[in-house]
C-alpha cells in the first residue's frame, strides 16, 4: 500500500515538475530571442500551461480515417509510460527512492528504449509519410545513440563497482564525483543523452521544416499531449541520471555544506541538466540524418569504448 | 536468397508545409530517404497580374508590383516606374532618386534578413529567424514612416515618389540603424556562421557550376555564387547608382555555403549605399517631375531591368500610346532561379532538399505572379 502511494505522490510531483517545465522552457526560450515568453494567463503568465493543458484536454478526439486505430490509441501510452517508470530507480535524496532495484542503471536504459516502440508504432500507425518517415529516422536515431549512451555509462559501473543508482552515488561520496574521473565519458553521455531525447541539434525526427511534425503529425489533443508529457518528463529523468552518475546525486559539492538536504542538491543538479537542453536549442540548427548517424557510430561510440579500456586500465592499476 | 522488395516513395511536398515558404508544391520521388524524381508545381498564387495591367493605368499597376516580390516591394515599384520613365525619357528629380535609392536598398536589406532568419528556421536553428527580424521591424518602421506601409507600399510613381521624408530626423534616423546594423551583422556573423552544423549542412550542397548557371538563367545571388559578377547595379547602371562606391561580392564555389555568405555579404554593400545616400542627400528640391494628369507614354516598346534581391527583375512593355499598356511582361528572378531546383534535388536526401530549395530563395508571389 504505501509503495502505491509513493508511486501516487510521484506521479503528482512530476506532473507539477513538467507544466513548470513547459513554462520554464518558453521563458528561457523567450528571452534568450529577445521576447518575453507567455505574460498574459495569470500573473507573469504562471497558468499558461494550464490553459493549455485544458485546450489540449477538451479537443476533439481525432483519428483519422486510414488509421491502424488499436496502434494508433496505444502508441501515445508505449511512449509515455516508460518515462514514469524510470523515475522510479532514480535515488532522489539518501534512503529516497521509489524502488531500489540491484540493477537500477540497467533498469532505466532498458525501459527508456521502450519509448522508441511507441514512437515507432505511432508514426506507423498513422499512415502518412511524414509520420512514417519521422518514426523510421526515429528508431535509427534512438538505437544508433543508445550504444554510446550504454557504453559510457558501463565506465561509471566500472568506477562504482555496482549498477545500483544508491551505490554509484554513494561510490561518489567515497572519492570525487565521476565527473572528474569521467570526463571524456561525461561528454559522450551529454551528447548521446541529447540525441536519445530527441533535443536540438538532434531533434530530427519532429525536424519541423523537414518533416512537419514527425510521427506527431496526425495526433492532436489528448494523444499529443500525452507524447509531449513524456518527452519533457524524459527531460528531467535525464537531468535527474546525469545527476546521479556524474554529479553526485544528492551529494552536496563540499562536506561543509552537508546541512541542506540531499534532495534540494539532487533537484538543483537535476533541473540544471533538464534546462540545458533549453539553452543548446536556441543556440543550434539541427544536424542532418546522415550526419547523425556518422557522429555516432564513427565518433561517439570508438571514443566509449576507448573510455571503457582507459577506465578499466584505471580501476586494474591504479 | 531473395532480395527484399523495395517500392519508391512518392511524397507529397507542399503547398502547405512550412519550409516550402508560401504556397509553393513539390512532388518528390523517394528511394529511402534519397530523391530519384522532383516536379515542383507552381500557381497555388496565379493572380493574372500581367493581363489584369493590360486593362489598368500605369500608374495602377504599381500596387500589383508591391504585390509580387512583398519582400522587396520597393524595388518592384521601381521597376515598373522606370521602365515607364524610360519609354517617356523622363528626366527624375535629384531628390527623388535619393529617396528612392535609400529606400530600396533598405529593402534589400530587409529582404535577405527575411531570407537569413527563414533559411536558419529551415536548418532546425530558431533564434537567428527572431535576432534577424528584430533588425527588419527597424526598417518597416522607417519605411512606415515614409510611405504609410509595412510591406505593400506603392511608394514609387512615374516621375519620382509619392513622399518626401516625413520630418526633419527621418534621415537621421536612417543613418542610425545603418549604423547600428553594422554590429548587428557582425552578431549574424559570430552567433550562425561560424557555428560547425552550419558549415556542416552547407558546404558542398547544392552544387551550381557556372556554364549551368548561365545556361538556366540565373542571375542574382545564385549566378554570382558560380563566379560570375553580374549585377544589373554595375553592369547595366540605372537611377544614380553610379554616384556610390560599392562591390559585387562573388564567390567561386556556387554551394548553400557561398550563396549564405554572399547575402549577408550584400547586405553590408546595401548598408554602404545607404550611408552614402544619406550623406549626398539634397537639402531641397522636388519630389515629383512635371507629370500630365493622365500618363501617355509614347507608342513602343522598352525592356529595362533592375538587382532585385532574387536576381535580374526585366519589365517589357509594349505601348500603343494609351494610357493602358498594350502588354507588359516581368521577368520574375524567382520565377526564373525556380527551374533549376529538380535538376538540384536529384540525389539529395530530403533534409537537404529543405536547404536546397531554401537557399535559391524564392519568393511565391513572385513566381506564380
Amino acid at each position: 500500500m504505501p509503495a502505491a502511494l509513493g508511486a501516487v505522490v510521484l506521479l503528482l510531483v512530476v506532473l507539477g515538475l513538467v507544466t513548470f517545465a513547459v513554462y520554464v522552457h518558453r521563458k528561457l526560450l523567450g528571452w534568450m530571442q529577445g521576447r518575453h515568453g507567455p505574460t498574459h494567463t495569470g500573473p507573469y503568465g504562471l497558468l499558461q500551461t494550464i490553459a493549455d493543458t485544458v485546450k489540449l484536454l477538451q479537443k476533439e478526439d481525432v483519428i483519422p480515417a486510414q488509421v491502424d486505430r488499436p496502434l494508433f490509441r496505444l502508441a501515445p501510452i508505449i511512449a509515455f509510460a516508460p518515462s514514469f517508470v524510470v523515475l522510479a530507480v532514480i535515488p532522489f535524496a539518501p534512503g529516497l527512492t521509489f524502488a531500489d532495484v540491484g540493477v537500477g542503471l540497467l533498469f532505466y536504459l532498458a525501459v527508456a528504449s521502450v519509448t522508441t516502440l511507441g514512437v515507432i508504432a505511432g508514426g506507423w500507425a498513422a499512415n502518412n509519410k511524414w509520420s512514417l518517415i519521422g518514426a523510421l529516422r526515429s528508431a535509427a536515431q534512438m538505437v544508433s545513440y543508445e550504444v554510446p549512451l550504454a557504453l559510457s555509462a558501463l565506465a561509471v559501473v566500472l568506477m562504482a563497482g555496482s549498477l545500483n543508482l544508491n551505490a554509484i552515488v554513494e561510490a561518489q561520496a567515497r572519492s570525487v564525483w565521476f565527473v572528474i574521473p569521467q570526463a571524456l565519458g561525461f561528454v559522450i553521455f551529454l551528447i548521446a543523452a541529447l540525441a536519445e531525447l530527441n533535443r536540438t541539434p538532434f531533434d530530427l525526427t519532429e525536424a519541423e521544416s523537414e518533416l512537419v511534425a514527425g510521427y506527431l503529425t496526425e495526433y492532436s489533443g489528448v494523444r499529443f499531449a500525452f507524447f509531449m508529457l513524456g518527452e519533457y518528463v524524459y527531460l528531467f529523468a535525464m537531468g535527474a541520471l546525469i545527476a546521479t552518475l556524474y554529479f553526485g546525486g544528492w551529494l552536496p559539492p563540499h562536506p561543509a555544506l552537508a546541512f541542506v538536504p540531499g534532495i534540494v542538491w539532487f533537484l538543483i543538479k537535476a533541473l540544471f541538466f533538464a534546462v540545458l537542453p533549453f539553452w543548446l536549442q536556441a543556440t543550434f540548427p539541427r544536424a542532418r540524418v546522415d550526419q547523425l548517424m556518422g557522429l555516432a557510430w564513427k565518433g561517439l561510440i570508438p571514443l566509449a569504448m576507448v573510455n571503457l579500456v582507459l577506465t578499466a586500465a584505471l580501476k586494474t592499476w591504479l | 536468397m531473395a532480395t527484399l522488395r523495395t517500392e519508391e516513395l512518392v511524397l507529397n511536398v507542399g503547398p502547405q508545409h512550412p519550409s516550402t515558404h508560401g504556397v509553393f508544391r513539390l512532388i518528390v520521388t523517394l528511394d529511402g530517404e534519397t530523391i530519384v524524381d522532383a516536379r515542383p508545381v507552381i500557381g497555388y498564387l496565379h493572380r493574372g497580374t500581367e493581363k489584369l495591367a493590360e486593362d489598368l493605368t500605369y500608374t495602377q499597376i504599381i500596387p500589383y508590383t508591391d504585390r509580387m516580390d512583398y519582400l522587396s516591394a520597393m524595388i518592384g515599384n521601381y521597376a515598373l516606374v522606370h521602365a515607364v520613365e524610360t519609354l517617356m525619357g523622363l528626366e527624375i528629380p535629384e531628390r527623388a532618386e535619393y529617396l528612392r535609392v535609400i529606400a530600396m536598398e533598405l529593402n534589400r536589406i530587409a529582404s535577405h534578413l527575411v531570407w537569413f532568419g527563414t533559411y536558419l528556421l529551415d536548418l532546425g536553428a530558431i533564434t537567428p529567424f527572431l535576432y534577424a527580424f528584430r533588425e527588419r521591424e527597424k526598417i518597416l518602421q522607417l519605411f512606415a514612416e515614409i510611405s504609410g506601409a509595412r510591406l505593400t507600399y506603392s511608394y514609387m510613381r512615374i516621375g519620382g515618389v509619392k513622399w518626401d521624408v516625413p520630418d526633419e530626423g527621418w534621415l537621421g534616423r536612417v543613418e542610425r540603424f545603418v549604423d547600428d546594423f553594422e554590429r548587428a551583422l557582425e552578431e549574424f556573423h559570430t552567433l550562425v556562421t561560424g557555428n560547425e552544423i552550419v558549415q556542416a549542412r552547407l558546404k558542398g550542397i547544392g552544387r551550381i557550376d557556372r556554364e549551368t548557371a548561365i545556361a538556366y538563367g540565373l542571375t542574382g545571388v545564385n549566378l554570382r555564387s558560380t563566379g560570375v559578377a553580374y549585377d544589373v547595379r554595375k553592369a547595366k547602371p540605372y537611377s544614380i547608382y553610379d554616384r556610390f562606391e560599392f562591390e559585387v561580392p562573388v564567390r567561386t564555389e556556387g554551394d548553400l555555403w557561398a550563396r549564405y555568405l554572399l547575402r549577408l555579404e550584400e547586405m553590408e554593400q546595401s548598408r554602404r549605399i545607404v550611408k552614402q545616400a544619406v550623406r549626398q542627400f539634397p537639402s531641397g528640391g522636388e519630389i515629383m517631375a512635371r507629370m500630365p494628369k493622365l500618363i501617355r507614354p509614347p507608342a513602343g516598346e522598352v525592356y529595362t531591368s533592375v538587382e532585385s534581391p532574387r536576381g535580374e527583375l526585366g519589365v517589357y512593355i509594349v505601348s500603343e500610346g494609351k494610357p493602358q499598356p498594350y502588354r507588359i511582361h516581368f521577368r520574375r528572378p524567382s520565377f526564373v532561379n525556380l527551374q533549376i531546383l529538380p535538376r538540384l534535388l536529384i540525389g539529395e536526401n530530403v533534409a537537404n532538399m529543405i536547404a536546397i530549395l531554401g537557399s535559391i530563395d524564392i519568393v511565391l508571389g513572385e513566381v506564380d505572379a
